[in-house]
């Protein structure tokens, strides 16, 4: 026995003496994942967090979250000698006269930056592909949570500087927070310990920001993952992927390996960034001072499509009995978004209800097999783009050349009409290529190749696709229609009524697909012309 | 139904492809060399990025198309760690696509439903355990344990009513009184008429008594734009046209939408505009709304000239300044 065995043999059984864990540890060490690009959507956003984590601690060792007024010494000249707060100054601090400073809070920001774009694509493969679905709600339901957390934090992290752009920032969730009716204003006060902006915000949001949130965070994503190990991974429909299995490559070596690599290549890219991509140069900002403002004020992208909203919100405040109610702020900042996210959470059971589908799922959807849902996804896409468009109306109009009136009018306008076509269209395209993928199953792969029959006729030659291919093609499930019980025992017209008629349409419309064509089908064409 | 049996078949898995290092020796030994040269890459960077840190002065400059003037020190720096961290990276994965086994294991799932009698055994389980405390039975425990977690909430809650004081009149105060002069920001000199031209735009503040400090609260709820047309362009009412003064009007500069300062003014077509939300507002027609969120025109502040013609506010603003809220009365 060499050395090295040795040794690991001596540990293995240190630790199973104490924990009897050998078994357990056996098992799960060969845990098999399957292997996708897309399931590497999640590991970034994981990462990410990590380095948010790493640079995030660096920068707390020389940031001084506090707004009390300092006269700015460091070696940044167009800055000396001017009042400004300590959390601008040390940050300012950390940007010039802290070898590798600029670098971490650069690569924190773009971190940041990954870290939401990351939680986005996930959130979209696990939409699009039907992932959610049951036993997975609950895994759903944290997502929702750590995606809507992430863009609290995002802006609490980039509000502390106190610089002017931040400060602006902090501005705008001020009034949002004082527009609620009834307690707003006393909130506000509460949260700034008097009147906007007072001396205590940033402190109160620095502990939000480096332990409340990172505490759930990590709560939740500890979470996350053990339901995925104990659930094991979805996989991609093919040859040989079942509902009862999962094919792929075991944790050790190779997962651990590659997810090890991955961690190390989504860093060096970070890094990377933070080298060579300037990001929130708040030295170019200035302290902020309420009675100042830059122009083109524009917040980090998880934020603008709020942003969006807010600008394109009609100018309607309600004045009765001495009271005043903001709709212009109430209905894009907080009604809009709470649906959104409240609908987003709910879609899983919402779904299950359409298509009363109680069944575990295991293989992913291709979202051309759901069109219904897919083109909900969509929908809610073009819905949350058009609102971002308008959040940048301002950088968008001065680079071409359009004016801010133009802009906020297509918005205006774009937000209730584009959703809705989008559905149309996507619905359409899925159906489209369920066709496409029958006729491939069924008549082969166009190659292109043209050949001339001997009576001179052209045709194309037309490949058979594999069997595995075929397969993998056909074998999604294709649930029929609810129907709505049209009398009960009793004689009773529709017992369900209104909410059962409802559910059925739903249903309808959600099963409307293109039958897969089956082996009989194929046979009888075979029989046929071919 | 026929559909289900005359479905395509499964044909498994399909067979396993050896790669080139599973079958050429001399190839996976190139593999390994491969991996080992990516590792030693990484160590190459990192001391390209220690030696960057100690020895680059962190204020030398240097020009790069794209990204101009660039920080030497901070760039190498970066660049040693970023390529160090992808090296590692991209050998391990190296490492694992090349020379780890790569063929397809299945495991198997089961179904995590507990069978029925399990099931059944929790249920009962669960109901003896409750009834052994006396749940169901001892309602009085129950009602008084729900009433005192229920409240317990409170005492955190009231505990944080220290975080501010209450708001009572604060939002709507300003430090505009009868007189107060315009001060410029910065500079904090008083103003004469004359000192603006036509078409000028300045940004004020009410001058501070002897010994008085000036807090951004107070800048965030003072800051005046005065803004000098010539009188025949205003279109104001007789009481509104009172409160300008030569052709001089002055509007509070914090946005009546959601309180960022409305810095943007347009000579050409007179609108002020904030940056934030794009609420435009006329100045000669008192600041009324002609595009964007905000519902309401900025405050305007009534001015004059004192004995020694120094602007003055003829009044405090006679509506709050600043974003809505509920106790607002207009």
């Amino acid at each position: 026995m060499k050395k090295s065995e040795r040794i690991a043999g001596n540990v293995a059984g240190y630790v199973d003496d104490r924990t009897g864990a050998a078994k357990w540890l056996r098992k799960n060490l060969t845990k098999v994942f399957p292997d996708h690009w897309s399931f590497m959507l999640g590991e970034i956003v994981l990462y990410s967090f990590i380095i948010l984590l790493l640079s995030g601690t660096f920068l707390t060792f020389w940031f001084d979250p506090s707004q009390r007024d300092v006269i700015y010494q460091g070696s940044y000249e167009p800055l000396k000698n001017i009042e400004m707060s300590a959390s601008y100054a040390s940050t300012l601090h950390i940007s010039f006269d802290v070898r590798g400073g600029l670098l971490m809070r650069q690569i924190h920001h773009w971190a940041a930056l990954i870290f939401m774009a990351g939680m986005i694509a996930h959130l979209m493969r696990v939409f699009f592909t039907g992932a959610f679905r049951k036993p997975r709600e609950a895994n759903w339901l944290i997502g929702v949570g750590l995606v809507t957390l992430g863009i609290v934090e995002g802006f609490l992290g980039y509000s502390l500087p106190d610089d002017l752009l931040s400060g602006t920032g902090i501005r705008i969730a001020e009034a949002i927070i004082q527009a609620l009716p009834v307690v707003g204003s006393y909130l506000a006060f509460f949260a700034f310990g008097g009147a906007f902006p007072g001396h205590v915000f940033i402190p109160r949001i620095f502990t939000v920001h480096v332990l409340l949130l990172p505490g759930i965070f990590l709560a939740l994503i500890t979470i996350h993952l053990m339901l995925v190990w104990y659930q094991k991974h979805t996989q991609y429909p093919g040859p040989g992927r079942t509902e009862k299995n999962v094919v792929g490559y075991p944790l050790m070596p190779i997962y651990m390996a590659k997810a090890g690599g991955f961690f190390f290549i989504v860093f060096g890219v970070t890094a990377l960034l933070g080298a060579v991509a300037s990001i929130n140069p708040i030295w170019l900002y200035g302290p902020y001072n309420p009675g100042q403002i830059s122009a083109g004020s524009q917040p980090d992208f998880y934020m603008g499509w709020l942003d969006g909203l807010v600008r394109m919100a009609p100018p309607i405040e309600t004045h009765a009995f001495g009271h005043t109610i903001s709709w212009n702020i109430l209905i894009p900042g907080l009604i809009i978004p709470g649906i959104l996210f409240t609908l987003m959470a709910l879609y899983p059971f919402i779904e299950s209800w359409m298509t009363g589908d109680k069944n575990e799922h295991h293989l992913l959807d291709r979202p051309r097999n759901n069109p219904n849902r897919t083109a909900i996804g969509a929908m809610s896409l073009a819905f949350i783009l058009v609102i971002l468009i308008n959040g940048g109306n301002d950088i968008i109009a001065t680079h071409f050349a359009l004016t801010i009136n133009q802009i906020m009018w297509f918005t205006r306008i774009g937000v209730i009409v584009i959703p809705p076509i989008t559905f149309v269209i996507t619905k359409r395209i899925c159906l489209s290529l369920q066709r496409a993928d029958r006729e491939k199953v069924l008549h082969g792969r166009e190659t292109g190749r043209l050949v001339m029959l001997p009576h001179g006729e052209f045709i194309e030659v037309h490949e058979e696709l594999t069997p595995a291919q075929k397969f993998t093609l056909t074998q999604h499930e294709q649930n029929r229609a609810l129907e709505v019980p049209a009398s009960d025992a009793n004689g009773v017209l529709n017992p369900q009524g209104l909410k059962g008629k409802l559910r059925a349409r739903f249903s309808q419309a959600h099963v409307e697909q293109i039958p897969a064509p089956t082996e009989s089908e194929a046979k009888a064409l075979e029989g046929g012309h071919h | 139904m026929t559909n289900e049996i005359s479905k395509f078949q499964d044909p498994g898995l399909p067979e396993h492809v050896h790669r080139k290092t599973d079958i050429d020796p001399k190839a996976a030994d190139r593999a390994e060399r491969q991996v080992a040269i990516l590792f030693v890459l990484s160590a190459i960077f990192t001391v390209v990025a220690i030696y960057s840190y100690i020895f680059i002065p962190d204020d030398r400059f240097f020009f790069l198309p794209i990204m101009g003037d660039t920080n030497a020190h901070q760039l190498l720096l970066g660049i040693g760690m970023a390529f160090a961290l992808l090296f590692i990276g991209l050998g391990l994965v190296h490492w694992a696509k090349m020379l780890m086994p790569d063929t397809e294991v299945i495991a198997e799932r089961h179904e995590f439903r507990s069978p029925d009698e399990d099931r059944a055994d929790f249920v009962s389980t669960v109901k003896v355990q409750a009834g052994a405390a006396g749940l169901g039975r001892r309602s009085l425990i129950k009602r008084t344990l729900g009433l005192a977690l229920g409240i317990s909430a409170l005492t955190p809650l009231v505990m944080l009513r220290d975080l501010g004081p209450l708001p009572k009149k604060e939002l709507e105060k300003t430090s505009w009184k009868t007189g107060t002069r315009l001060v410029t920001d910065p500079g904090d000199r008083p103003i004469r008429p004359e000192d603006l031209e036509v078409g000028a735009v300045a940004q004020v503040l009410p001058e501070l008594a002897e010994g008085q400090e000036r807090t951004l609260a107070d800048i965030g709820k003072d800051a005046v734009l005065l803004i000098r047309l010539r009188p025949t362009e205003f279109q104001l009412d007789a009481q509104r046209l009172s409160w300008t003064h030569d052709g001089i009007i002055a509007f509070s500069k914090i946005c009546s939408h959601m309180g960022c300062a409305v810095a943007l003014y347009e000579q050409q077509t007179k609108h002020l505009l904030c940056p934030c939300h794009q609420s435009t507002f006329d100045v000669t027609r008192a600041a009324k709304v002609i595009f964007g969120p905000a519902a309401r025109p900025l405050p305007q502040l009534a001015i004059m000239v004192d004995k020694d013609g120094y602007l003055v506010a003829q009044q405090p603003f006679t509506e709050s300044v600043g974003p809505s809220y509920w106790e607002r009365s207009s």
